[in-house]
């Protein structure tokens, strides 16, 4: 359709998908990540209840970014999911275990039921953003790709200390994201206890992001290929630093939602800056790199990615129609009175 | 235990425990467009309160589906990557049109459905219940077309040979339309209104019992039980439908269905037992009558199992049991609908044998819809995409069997969890009951202000 270079189009989209994703639940996430650091019961609630219309549909988000991966190249969604088999069954049980402590948690007065949810919370939050972390880290890093198209790594391997570097960036980029969020849904004591934060959360992911590109400069020479080639490129890497310079400065203008679309746009980014040192391969292969899976010979057929592409061309405005809506709707601060978690 | 075995009893365990929630979404979704559109049409505050009640139990319900809808997305690619590599460029667009036109309207909708009464406008409010219930129906027209194509695939070419083949598509609307798309589509959701309707019968009969919120449990129970008898009704030409389709389409499935071997005009048997080392049939058989339901003429020969090799054919009395049990529950639905309204009519429905009933009821259709996918899935079987793939040779290649143990030992702790979670919030919410409403009380429509 129209000449469009299909695959290229279906990497930007299933990129775009996952974008969204992390976005949305990102901020959730990040809001999970810091809600231990909240102390009295009254206001982990307000937490719980800043994101509670939005999580599960912000979930929606990596189900149609995996769907899309699925459909446009099932040779890469078969064999990173079974090759990182395990890691990804524990992704599954912290988002499902998530779940239930959100809806658990405050339907019993007692305080250790409350605090042992606000761990189980807290913590699959953390091991959510951590465990995809590693995973993009094993993806920037290669992965044993064979002739067969098959991964096979075990889960120990994919523990390597690069991958587990990208795991804690994610962490305290999410962190950072979701205090954002939380400064903005809150007002009051805790508003500024949240404020109070923010730059915390700013440096602990500034020194994991210069420490990751380093190590990504020193060990994955690969990566920086396409910024060689095409200098247009480290215009997203200066966005990208200008987007995160611009948070504080919009915090301490109290323009909240200003700052919280400065880290949107540095979440965006990043993954931007992924896709362009990753592109035109899904997972480069370590073990030859002809094995890599890529987009152009690991696609669905044409026809297919032209049907999903015309989907896509009718479906997504509505869903940027539906998610605006619903946020809209949902703007402003928590309301103290009407708290459903 | 090899790990055929343990991928496949782990999605048979993951799905079986997904397809609870589902379909009472969908079912609950339709008696809520119907509550809500008397409330605007009447004003009567009793609709808005069941609405509101019902909105509760709905919410809870679409979250389990989606927890433990997410799990079965990401397993078609942890234990069966063979599958999706071959099924990816024709289930994929399924997939993916699942997640772009009904996840999303489905997910959106539902946080003005669940929190928004003072947020919208009470008839912006009923437009996102429709939409709603819609997206429930069109998610589950997709997942059902991309199923239907596993039984009956049509629209396409296979691509690469051996272990490197797969298929691709080339008649986008020939893979929608397969042969048993709408038949099992119409057939599952029929099963799903059964679902709903009769959880909202159990809790109405429930606060019968207790002789709490009367006026609330007739009346829902109304809906519930015209529901229930409209959707059972369907079941019995959507059931036939499917069942003629098969015939045509899947005659080893069929074939099982009715302990059917040789090749002759064939009986459908009422209940019985197969011994498949004899080939015999124990039971009440009416002579004939498959024939006569396949083709109209009891005379006709229809296929049976010996045309199949021993190694082609589904586990045969596995499925005549679970096919039996399931169409003996759907004939109980029929029955229990009618006397139900006809009670109601009466003004009988304060027997407390019948009131008993009705509440334990709500585990019927469950099992029916259990049963039903038993019987087309297990009926499916050797094969995973039905003469082109089996399903030994589907599973993941980089996945063993110490992998998969931990994964279904974690699965079952964390499903039994979720169910646990599922039955307290459930009980919490019915003991609470609905708020308290004045039923002379009119509705003022005019639009409440969205405050900040």
């Amino acid at each position: 359709m129209f000449g469009l270079d299909l695959n290229l189009t279906w990497f930007v989209l299933v990129g775009v998908l996952l974008t969204g994703y992390a976005i949305l639940d990102g901020f959730d996430l990040g809001v999970g990540a810091i809600h231990l650091f909240v102390k009295e019961d009254f206001d982990r609630r307000i937490m719980l209840n800043s994101i509670g219309p939005v999580w599960d549909g912000n979930e929606v988000w990596l189900v149609t970014g995996g769907g899309a991966l699925f459909a446009a190249f099932p040779d890469v969604y078969a064999s990173t999911l079974s090759g990182m088999y395990i890691a990804i069954m524990l992704v599954l049980f912290m988002i499902i275990f998530r779940a239930v402590a959100i809806e658990f948690r405050s339907k019993e007065e007692s305080t250790l039921w409350r605090k042992s949810w606000d761990y189980a919370f807290s913590v699959s939050s953390i091991l959510i953003a951590l465990i995809f972390g590693i995973a993009i880290g094993n993806i920037i890093n290669g992965l044993p790709v064979g002739p067969d198209k098959e991964i096979h790594i075990s889960f120990f391997e994919l523990l390597n200390p690069y991958s587990i570097l990208v795991g804690i960036t994610t962490v305290a980029l999410f962190m950072m994201h979701g205090s954002i969020y939380a400064v903005m849904k809150t007002d009051g004591n805790l508003q500024n206890t949240i404020r109070s934060w923010v730059n915390n959360t700013i440096i602990f992911f500034v020194i994991t992001y210069v420490t990751t590109t380093m190590a990504t400069l020193i060990y994955i020479p690969r990566m920086i290929e396409p910024f060689k080639e095409h200098p247009v490129f480290f215009l997203v890497a200066i966005l990208n630093m200008l987007a995160v310079a611009n948070i504080p400065r919009e915090m301490h203008l109290r323009n909240e939602f200003r700052a919280f679309l400065s880290s949107s746009a540095s979440v965006a980014l990043l993954m931007a800056l992924f896709a362009i040192g990753l592109f035109p391969n899904l997972v480069p292969s370590t073990i030859l790199n002809e094995y890599s899976l890529t987009i152009y010979k690991h696609a669905s057929s044409q026809q297919t990615l032209n049907i999903m592409f015309i989907m896509a061309l009718f479906g997504m405005p509505f869903v940027i129609a539906y998610t605006s809506s619903v946020y809209w709707v949902y703007r402003g601060k928590v309301q103290k009175d009407k708290l459903i978690y | 235990m090899d790990v055929e075995f343990l991928s496949r009893l782990q999605f048979a365990f993951t799905i079986s425990f997904h397809y609870i929630y589902p379909p009472l979404s969908i079912g609950i979704g339709i008696i809520l467009v119907i509550m809500e559109g008397m409330y605007l049409k009447t004003g009567n505050k009793l609709y808005e309160s069941m609405t509101k009640f019902w909105v509760k139990i709905f919410a809870l319900t679409f979250a389990l589906g989606v927890a433990t809808g997410i799990v079965m997305e990401f397993e078609f690619g942890t234990n069966w990557a063979t599958y999706s590599r071959f099924v990816g460029d024709v289930f994929g667009s399924a997939l993916a049109a699942e997640g772009i036109f009904a996840f999303f309207l489905e997910s959106g909708f539902l946080a003005i459905l669940v929190f928004g009464w003072d947020r919208v406008s009470p008839k912006m409010h009923f437009i996102s219940t429709i939409l709603v219930a819609f997206g429930a129906h069109l998610s589950a027209l997709w997942i059902i077309i991309a199923n239907s194509w596993q039984q009956t695939p049509a629209g396409f070419k296979i691509v690469g040979e051996g272990l490197a083949a797969r298929a691709e598509i080339n008649d986008f609307w020939a893979m929608v339309f397969n042969p048993s798309s709408i038949d099992r589509f119409t057939h599952s959701i029929g099963g799903a209104w059964i679902a709903g309707s009769f959880l909202v019968i159990s809790v109405s009969a429930y606060y019968l019992l207790k002789n709490k919120h009367i006026e609330f449990a007739i009346q829902s129970m109304k809906i519930g039980f015209i529901v229930a008898l409209v959707a059972s009704l369907l079941q019995l030409a959507t059931g036939h439908s499917s069942a003629a389709g098969v015939a045509k389409n899947q005659p080893a499935k069929l074939a099982a269905f009715e302990g059917h071997y040789e090749t002759q005009p064939a009986d459908l048997y009422l209940f019985g037992w197969v011994d498949d080392s004899s080939q015999k049939v124990y039971g009440v058989k009416l002579p004939g009558m498959l024939s006569w339901l396949v083709y109209f003429d009891s005379k006709k020969p229809v296929i049976g199992l010996n045309e199949f090799a021993v190694e082609n054919r589904p586990p045969v009395n596995f499925v005549f049991q679970t096919y039996h049990l399931m169409v003996a529950l759907g004939m109980a639905f029929i029955a229990m609908s009618i006397l139900g309204i006809y009670l109601l009519y009466k003004n009988k429905t304060y027997n407390k044998l019948w009131i008993k009933v009705s509440i334990v009821s709500v585990i019927l259709p469950q099992i029916a819809n259990q049963l039903g996918w038993f019987s087309a899935e297990v009926g499916r079987q050797p094969w995973i995409v039905y003469n082109y793939l089996k399903t030994k040779d589907a599973l993941s290649k980089t996945v063993g069997s110490s992998e998969v143990l931990f994964s279904l030992i974690l699965f079952t702790l964390i499903y039994l969890l979720l169910f646990v979670l599922f039955l307290f919030l459930l009980d919490r919410k019915i003991k609470h009951g609905p708020e308290t409403y004045s039923s002379d009380m009119k509705l003022n429509l005019s639009p409440i202000k969205t405050s900040n």
